[in-house]
Formats: C-alpha cells, structure tokens, sequence
C-alpha cells in the first residue's frame, strides 16, 4: 500500500547532485521523488506540509550502526534503534554483523531485514561478515549474503587481523561489486589497551592503544587494496597519519572510501580524564593533532562519509571501572546537531558538504540507494530546522543506549521531520 | 563552617588531587601517630564507634594488614572483604557491593583493586570516605605518603632532593603516586627502566628519563626501586628475570660508584636478586623497613584527618578520643 501524496512546501531544497539549493516545493507520490518547483500543486488527497524556513534534503544515511539484535537486546533492538535514527534525521542505516549470532548467513541477514521492515522506521540495509562467526579464518558465503541482501561485508568490532584473509575477501567481493569494510586495528599493537595511549593514559594509569595500532593496519588495507583492485572502506578513522595514508592512496587510484566518525571530529583523550566510561570507545578519542586531521579529512573529502559508529550499551554495563567498560558510544541522535553547531554554523563546513557527506557519498560508498532527490529516486528526505535550539539529553534519547559523551551540550539545528518512502517516520515535537 | 585549607575532602583517592599543603598536612599528621605504635598498650580511642571496611577485592598483605593496624591502633571496628570467599565471586557489581555495605551504616571504605579508578568510581558514588589502597595501575597514593614520610625522616627534606624510581613504571600505581607527590613537594624526579616499561610520553609529566640505572644511581639522592611483577616475563616486557637483574638491577657494585650515599626504598615484597639484591636490601642504605613503620602511622593520619580531624588536634586526640 503505497502512502498518500506528500507535498513538502517551501523549504530551502538543498541536492547536491542536482546542484540544486534554492527555495522550492518537494512532492513525494507512491514513495517516490515525483518532482520539484515553485509553487505545486498538491494532488488530490495529499498531504501538505509547510516547510518555511527548513531544509529540505536528501535522507541521511549512516553506514555504521549497532542495532544489537539480535542477541544484545538489552543494549538497543532493531526497532529502537531505527526509532533512533529516525529521530536524528537518518533515513537509512547500515547494521553491522557482530551481533549473536553473528550476521554471516543469508538467514541472518534476512532476520535483520525483516525486523527493520517490521519496525518501519527507517531503511536497514544488513552489512554481513567477512568471516564465519567473524573468527578472521574462512571466508563467508559473500555471494549468499548479498543475494539475501547484505550491502557489504566487515568482520567490525573484530579485525581482520590475517592479511592473506582480508586480500581474499578483496578479490572475491568484486565479483558481487560491494565494499569490504575494515575496523583497521593491529591487535598485536594495541593488545589490552582502553583509551589512546599518551599522556593522558600514561597519568590515568590505563593500558593505551597507540595510533600506531590503527595506522599499520591502515597502510596494510590500503596495500592489499591497490593489489588487488578491491573496493575498500575503511571505518571510524582517528589518526593523523591514517587520513594521510588514505589520502595519497586516493592520489594512486586506490579504491577506496572512509568514514570521520562525530565523536573523533569533536573530541580529545582528554574527554577520558576522571576515567569517563562515556568517552570510551574504539578506536579510542585520540590527540588534538590527530582530531584535526580528521576533520581536515573530512572537509577535503578525503574521509567520505560521516558516520556515527553508534554502539549502545546497557547503562549498567557502562557503570564499571573504566577498564572493565565495554567500547562504544551512541551517536543517531546527535549527529546532526554536533555536525550543523560546531561544522556549519562557524562556517567551517558548507551545508553542501555536509549533505554530501551525510547522504550522497555513503549511498555511493555502500552503493545503495537515495542520496539525491532527482525525480523518481526514493522518497527518503530529511527536513532540518537550522534554528533549533536543543540540549542534548540522553534521558530523551529514543535509543536504549544513554552512553554518550555529549550530555548537556548545547547545540542549534536538528531533524524535524524524516520521510522514508514518502512516509513520516518521525516528527519532532515542537520544543516549548 | 568553612572547611580548613588543609582539609583532604570526604576521599582520598590519589596524590594528583591534593595540593602540596594537604600532602605536608598528612605528614604532619603522621609524626604524633607514629608514638602509638611503640607502645606497650597500642590503641587509642580516636576513631572509636567508626565502621571501617575493608574491601580488597586484589590480593595484599602488606597494605591491607598495615591498614588494618592503623584502624585497630585508632580503635575503629573493622570488617574485612576479599575477593575470594565473597559476594565479588559470585559476580556482584562494584556498585551493588558498595550499596549494600552502605546499608550497613559504614564509615569509611578502604578499597584495593585491580581497575585504575575503581577508587574514585567508589568514592563518587557512596557518602562514606573512601580511601584508595591501589587501584590498577593508577594511583596508590597511601604509599607514597609514606615514601614520602621516610624520605624526609631520613634527610629532613623533601625540597630539591633527586628522587629516581626503578622498575615497572608503566604498571606501577607506586610510581604514579610518587611522582605527583614529590613533584608537589618541590623533588627532582627521575624514572629508569626498560623503554618497555616506562609509559610514552612520561617526561612530559615533568620526570627526567634514564635508560641506564649507573646513570640514575650517579644522578640521584634516593632510589625507590619498584618490584619486577613476575608475569611482566610473560608479557614479552623483559626477556628474562637475569637479564633484567644484569642491567636493571641495583647491586652493592653500583651504589658503590656512586658519588654519595643513596638512601635505598622499595615498597615491598621484594624480589632479591631481580630488581634488588640482598646486600642492598639488607644494607646500611636501606630503609625498606621504617617504610614499613612509617606505613602505619600515615595511614592513621590520613584515616583521622577524613574523619574530620585537624592535625593540631591529633596530639591531644590521641588521650581525648574522638574527632568531633
């Protein structure tokens, strides 16, 4: 049953595909981008909302997200965290695999596909393993898993610490023309380390993951990549020499895409002192040089899309001695505000970029689809009020997850209104 | 009522938090306490009707039976919690044990564990005082009070003494202690061990790094030499235990070069022949065991002055009772 019409009327209509940023009218009809222009008329029976003053863009998509289940239904479930992502504007998200059971048969990847249809949220599209049970020793049914529909492969939250594994998993993915993602971690460097090793861990007294873990295994991808010709995407990068190495594999025709991750644009290993388990994740909050050059790579494009690495957990499981903690943040619900606050509004990233970086460029990564609202693509669109004024608080988050590092900030913007497939996933409530 | 300058707060959870007027106040502190100890009645009613707990969820002799003097000596009721034999095994949360000594009615928690920021974690979280006796590789901020205490017994200052730590420095809550307090307390401080060991970027906490222990010996006044955690071997840190005694380890024949007496520390227990051998021990240069002594008196001071004692008053405690 396809929705009713949607006319999205007067909103500033921002596609960078199109290179198009002007004040117009957006009708959805049958789930689809039907057209744009001044002044529409609204079909028969259709409903209208008034966009004065709002943004009117292409769906966000984040292509990493933890939605936990199945097996972690404790920290998030496939309905709360598409609720989630709803909420933060994203039309589209990314399930990574390591779940329990992991997502590394084509009944896995169905499972997910099916609940996220269920929930109705917001778009699920499942990433599979590279390896059975992510063990890094024998290569999934990559076909299978693409055909039930996985948009990519990634042993994430695990490394594929056997580089022979991961050239495999290069070459045979081409055949089915998707990327194989990486959590580049050496973990022979970073072995029992909690936080990024420095100063502040060498005066907290807490076992460090050196840049260096993260570097090497970077440069090793890359290698393997330009060897084999694969399609590689590297996930969460947080060092300085990490987005180098990527930029000049760029240079070289590698193929191959990156993700900047919010927390590592805004934060410092400083955000860890008082042994806050909130700032703990993986890789680790890293140095200031090191939070500039991502944000270096971000802007130039050298890091493609931005994604949040959302990772809820349990607040219990979060209320432990830093060391026994698990990694990971929420990021859905945030990510919008911190990018349009502390990118947009001092002018240090243009909204173009910001939506290029939010929506065009993780649908071309992961080769799904949305991105754009040329007539006939999905009728996925995100309406952002700039001047929305809100406080981050993590007791009105719809995740389950409360694990952020951003309580009580201030931030100016958010989503308004998510439609998926022409459909109203999510309206957020007028602020008082 | 204002608190006093001197006040330490409702915890104690490391040196880098306290100022150098609070660490001098503890050792002040100390100096009437250590009395107590040498008599032949040892006990006092200072801290009479509180309830202590301690909860040492690692394992520890020392620490743990010199915490134990301290409260018994000041005539607090104890409970001691390990990690065996307790509801920790049986896979109850910090938290909850927390909570529920808490229900109890309890004073004061003196906590050992193996996470760094256990201590503070607790300490956040209970109104009782919490004292931290080891946490992770943190901080172990009693112990170095009583370095700190045996040092200025010894050479009647702290100020611009060279004060080099040897050993697992990267591990060691002893080290990270005694750094920020000598540092407070206006010490040179330097540190020497394996690069294996020693945390990048240590200098920048304001430490001169020694790669050679002849060096560290030719430079420094005291040598406060830390213990070779056997299962760093397994680790891959160190090679061999010999080797490390070879090229780590302060030997009678390199103080011997040394240009002037250095006063020899170690916070025990000991591994003769690793990082430290008999002769030295066991020397004329060794005051391992006042540290010892000196364990239990700091402890009192710092147990009286979270209960709200003022150190002028500690004297006058000591035959009155009590700190209200």
């Amino acid at each position: 049953m396809s929705p009713r019409p949607l006319l999205l009327k007067g909103g500033r209509v921002i596609d960078p595909e199109r290179e198009l940023d002007e004040v117009l009218d957006l009708l959805l009809v049958e789930g689809k981008v039907a057209r744009s222009g001044r002044d529409l008329t609204a079909p028969e029976g259709a409903k209208i909302e008034e966009c004065r003053d709002l943004l009117v863009v292409p769906g966000l998509i984040d292509v990493h997200v933890h939605l936990r289940e199945p097996g972690g239904e404790h920290k998030e479930t496939i309905a709360t965290g598409t609720r989630a992502a709803a909420a933060g504007g994203f039309t589209a998200v990314c399930a990574m695999p390591n779940t329990d059971p992991v997502i590394d048969s084509p009944a896995t990847v169905g499972f997910v596909s099916a609940a996220a249809r269920e929930a109705g949220h917001c778009r699920v599209y499942p990433v599979g393993a590279i390896s059975i049970g992510q063990r890094g020793e024998q290569l999934t049914e990559i076909g299978e898993l693409v055909q039930a529909g996985a948009v990519a492969i990634t042993d994430d939250g695990h490394s594929v610490m056997d580089s022979g594994l991961m050239r495999r998993a290069l070459e045979y993915a081409q055949a089915f023309d998707i990327p194989v993602a990486d959590h580049p971690e050496d973990l022979s460097l970073s072995r029992d380390g909690v936080m990024n090793e420095g100063l502040v861990s060498a005066r907290l007294g807490l076992p460090g993951k050196p840049n260096a873990s993260e570097d090497v295994h970077i440069a090793r991808d890359l290698l393997v990549a330009e060897l084999t010709g694969g399609r590689l995407h590297l996930q969460h990068v947080s060092t300085r020499l990490g987005v180098e190495a990527i930029r000049s594999a760029k240079a070289r025709g590698v193929r191959v895409t990156a993700e900047a991750a919010p927390h590592h644009l805004l934060l410092t290993d400083e955000a860890v002192g008082g042994y806050r388990t909130d700032a703990k994740m993986n890789p680790p909050l890293r140095t200031e040089s090191d939070r500039e050059a991502v944000v270096n790579g971000l802007l130039d494009g050298t890091l493609d899309t931005l994604a949040t690495d959302h990772a809820p957990h349990h607040y219990e499981e979060k209320e432990q001695a830093f060391a026994d903690a698990p990694f990971g943040v929420v990021g859905l619900e945030t990510a919008l505000g911190l990018m349009l606050t502390h990118f947009v509004e001092p002018g240090r990233m243009s909204l173009r970029t910001l939506i290029e970086r939010m929506s065009v460029q993780p649908a071309q990564a992961f080769g799904i689809p949305g991105g754009t609202l040329v007539e006939g693509s999905p009728g996925d669109v995100t309406v952002i009020d700039p001047s929305r004024e809100w406080t981050v608080d993590p007791d009105a988050f719809r995740s389950r997850g409360r694990n952020t590092p951003f309580t009580g900030w201030a931030l100016r913007g958010r989503a308004v209104l998510t439609v998926v497939g022409g459909r109203i996933t999510h309206r957020e409530p007028e602020a008082d | 009522m204002s608190r006093p300058t001197f006040s330490l707060g409702k915890d104690l959870v490391g040196l880098e938090e306290l100022s150098r007027e609070q660490i001098l106040s503890i050792l002040d502190t100390a100096e009437p306490f250590k009395e107590i100890s040498e008599r032949r009645i040892k006990k006092v009613p200072v801290l009479r009707g509180k309830t202590i707990v301690n909860l040492f969820m690692e394992p520890s002799t020392r620490t743990r039976i010199s915490f134990e003097f301290a409260e018994k000596r000041l005539s607090a009721d104890t409970v001691n919690i390990g990690a065996t034999g307790s509801s920790v095994v049986k896979g109850e949360t910090l938290v909850d044990t927390a909570r529920n000594l808490e229900a109890m009615r309890i004073d004061m928690v003196v906590i050992r564990h193996r996470s760094s920021g256990a201590a503070g974690f607790l300490a956040e979280r209970i109104p009782s005082n919490v004292v931290n006796a080891g946490d992770g590789s943190h901080e172990h901020p009693t112990q170095a009070l009583l370095d700190l205490l045996t040092i200025r017994d010894e050479l009647e200052r702290i100020e611009g003494l060279k004060v080099c730590i040897v050993g697992d420095i990267l591990h060691s809550r002893v080290a990270r202690s005694n750094i920020f307090g000598l540092l407070k307390l206006g010490a040179e401080v330097g540190v020497c061990g394996p690069m294996t060991l020693l945390p990048l970027g240590i200098d920048a906490l304001g430490v001169k790094v020694f790669r050679k222990i002849e060096e560290a010996i030719e430079w420094a006044d005291v040598l406060n030499v830390l213990r070779l955690q056997l299962e760093r071997m397994q680790g891959g840190f160190v090679p061999s235990l010999r080797e490390y005694n070879r090229f780590y380890g302060v030997t009678r024949r390199r103080l011997d070069k040394a240009p002037r007496d250095v006063l020899i520390l170690h916070p025990g227990p000991m591994n003769r022949g690793v990082e430290i051998d008999s002769d030295v021990a066991d020397g004329p240069q060794s005051v391992i065991l006042k540290q010892v002594t000196n364990g239990v008196a700091v402890r009192m001071a710092v147990l009286y002055l979270l209960a709200g004692g003022v150190p002028e008053h500690a004297e006058a405690a000591k035959k009155g009772g009590g700190v209200e």
